[in-house]
């Protein structure tokens, strides 16, 4: 008689793990140590982390100016203590994370929320561009420049091209962030792209 | 640079095989389907980690077997230096020099450098442009990585300009503020690609003419023309284009248009050309390849002749053995399902050589002259 095959892993495993393994980065092997791991722990700590999902969904917010999340209304934008005449654009909200922890820049956010890619099917309308437009026209104090902090690829530059063909038509002053060798990296183990525009872009020194 | 010795298990026809090369002339005689091509597909996978004939890897295991393993001993500057590729259906194929895996297959190519002539296959004179841009960017991204590295940009640059010209068709819209940085990331980049092509081939071209001649024996002249929108008034051609572009939904001007014209007499070889004048023309290609590699990276890239004398009159055959004998040449292998043909031909020559039979998948030495 053939041996009754095992019904493994059961079925609520199996829902665990497939809803896991949707994440970015993990795979079905990552995901069922994930599972039998939670399933180790105290109850608690594992309630913590469903409140934790479900507040994440039901109590974040965008702002509606900026477009950066935030769990309260008090969006940075909206804060007299920054410098309100200028605009930093980045791609998505880990690059705000990123210049904020710099302690370098004291002006106001605007997250467009991806980059231009027609083969992804994603234009301008689908980005935050005009709300960008209307927030500066509507601005007071008026906004005097924006810079444009956006991923040196392809789809950046061209995001980066389009907004500063639109932004130049208002008159407003548009910069971009510098690009070049990275400080402590080794010179000859640059990339000939990077160094040769870094070459270019030279810098008088003071 | 040369290859003193092969082991292959379950590639294509051969369950097990070890044969030992000599450094000069290398000839494998046997008949149609013996494993003749597929051994010099085994060393030209040792060198471009894939095979010739675009075959995938799950193609090239022996019937019936889970795996298959090639390991080359090569000689370099008097060092020993081995290549392993293997594959295992299912698994990542695993490149090693000696004995330390790659991190990815690409780094290796152009460290054992080898130019494959296989004249049975004409797309490069008879198929499209595409074919004969492809010919030449393998050649020029040997040994020019940033020259890839722009053509790669180009290639992705053009790809969302299509498809924002397809999205404008689609939705009735059209925004020029939209198009314009397509256009100049296709400008920059396609000017780059233009001028490392137009320099390439100023040197090719003396190379190409000088392969032919010897070949052919002076009998006809040839030329290569290359043709791109970059030569003169590329922006104006790129506005001149731009409704066409929208109605066509694809971009009609740039380097991906680029021709290359192979003339003989003043006439296009693709129409005109016989077949053994096209594979003539196609030999003094890669013999011009040969020579570029040659000149470009300091080492003579091994030289893997398949069937080459098929269709070729024996005054060509001649001429092109006692070319590829000479000193300006290394080491060579050489495929001939006629063997008395090769025979009468190698007696003549004195360089050191070996001759193989091949049969069933089994390979073994016939002569071998010192």
């Amino acid at each position: 008689m053939p041996a009754t095959i095992l019904n493994f892993p059961p079925k609520i495993v199996e829902n665990a793990i497939e809803e896991i393994s949707k994440l970015p980065g993990i795979g079905r092997k990552t995901a069922l140590r994930l599972v039998l791991y939670l399933l180790k722990q105290e109850k608690e700590s594992t309630e913590n982390l469903t409140t934790a999902l479900t507040q994440l969904r039901e109590d974040i917010q965008y702002c509606g100016t900026c477009h950066i999340i935030s769990d309260t209304t008090d969006c940075t934008c909206r804060t007299v203590t920054r410098d309100l005449t200028t605009i930093c654009v980045v791609q998505d909200t880990p690059d705000v994370m990123a210049i904020e922890n710099t302690h370098q820049y004291k002006g106001l956010y605007h997250v467009l929320g991806g980059v231009i890619s027609p083969i992804e099917g994603i234009g301008p309308e689908d980005l935050h561009i005009d709300s960008l437009f209307s927030r500066i026209e509507k601005s007071d104090p008026k906004v005097e420049e924006v810079i444009l902090a956006l991923s040196p690829t392809m789809e950046g530059d061209t995001t980066a091209f389009y907004i500063t063909k639109k932004l130049k038509a208002l008159g407003i002053k548009v910069t971009t962030i510098a690009r070049g060798i990275p400080i402590g990296g080794e010179l000859e183990y640059a990339d000939e792209v990077t160094l040769g525009r870094s070459i270019l872009t030279r810098t008088i020194y003071d | 640079m040369h290859l003193q010795s092969i082991r292959l298990i379950q590639y294509k026809n051969y369950k097990e095989a070890h044969v030992a090369f000599s450094s000069q002339i290398n000839c494998f005689l046997g008949e149609n389907g013996s494993g003749k091509t597929n051994l010099l597909d085994a060393i030209f996978y040792l060198s471009f980690t894939k095979s010739a004939d675009q075959a995938q890897d799950l193609q090239c295991i022996l019937h019936e077997a889970d795996f298959f393993s090639i390991k080359g001993t090569f000689s370099q500057n008097q060092k020993e230096r081995t290549v392993l590729c293997a594959y295992q259906a299912g698994k990542k194929k695993s490149i090693k020099l000696d004995n330390k895996p790659y991190k990815r297959a690409s780094e290796h190519i152009g460290k054992f450098p080898t130019v494959l002539i296989a004249p049975n296959d004409t797309d490069v004179i008879r198929g499209t442009s595409e074919d004969r841009r492809k010919f030449f960017d393998a050649i020029i991204s040997q040994v020019n990585q940033s020259y890839l590295n722009n053509l790669i940009a180009y290639n992705h640059a053009l790809k969302q300009r299509n498809s924002l010209l397809k999205q404008f068709a689609e939705q009735d819209r059209f925004d020029a503020d939209l198009l314009e940085p397509f256009t100049r990331q296709l400008l920059d980049l396609g000017q780059k690609v233009y001028e490392v092509r137009k320099e390439f081939i100023a040197v090719f071209k003396p190379l190409l003419v000088k392969h032919y001649a010897m070949l052919s024996g002076q009998r006809e002249t040839i030329e290569i023309d290359y043709e791109s929108d970059f030569s003169e008034g590329i922006e104006e051609k790129f506005r001149h284009s731009q409704k066409k572009d929208l109605i066509l939904k694809r971009t009609n001007r740039g380097t991906h248009k680029d021709e290359f014209v192979f003339l003989m007499d003043g006439k296009p070889v693709k129409k005109f050309g016989s077949q053994g004048q096209q594979k003539s023309y196609l030999i003094a290609l890669k013999l011009a390849n040969f020579d570029f590699l040659k000149n470009e990276l300091g080492v003579k890239p091994i030289l893997l002749l398949d069937d080459i004398f098929d269709k070729l009159d024996d005054l060509r055959i001649e001429k092109l053995i006692q070319m590829v004998a000479s000193d300006a040449f290394g080491q060579i292998f050489v495929t001939d399902a006629r063997p008395e043909r090769s025979i009468s031909i190698f007696e003549k020559i004195k360089q050191e050589h070996k001759l193989f039979t091949v049969s069933q998948g089994k390979v073994e030495v016939r002569k071998q002259i010192q």
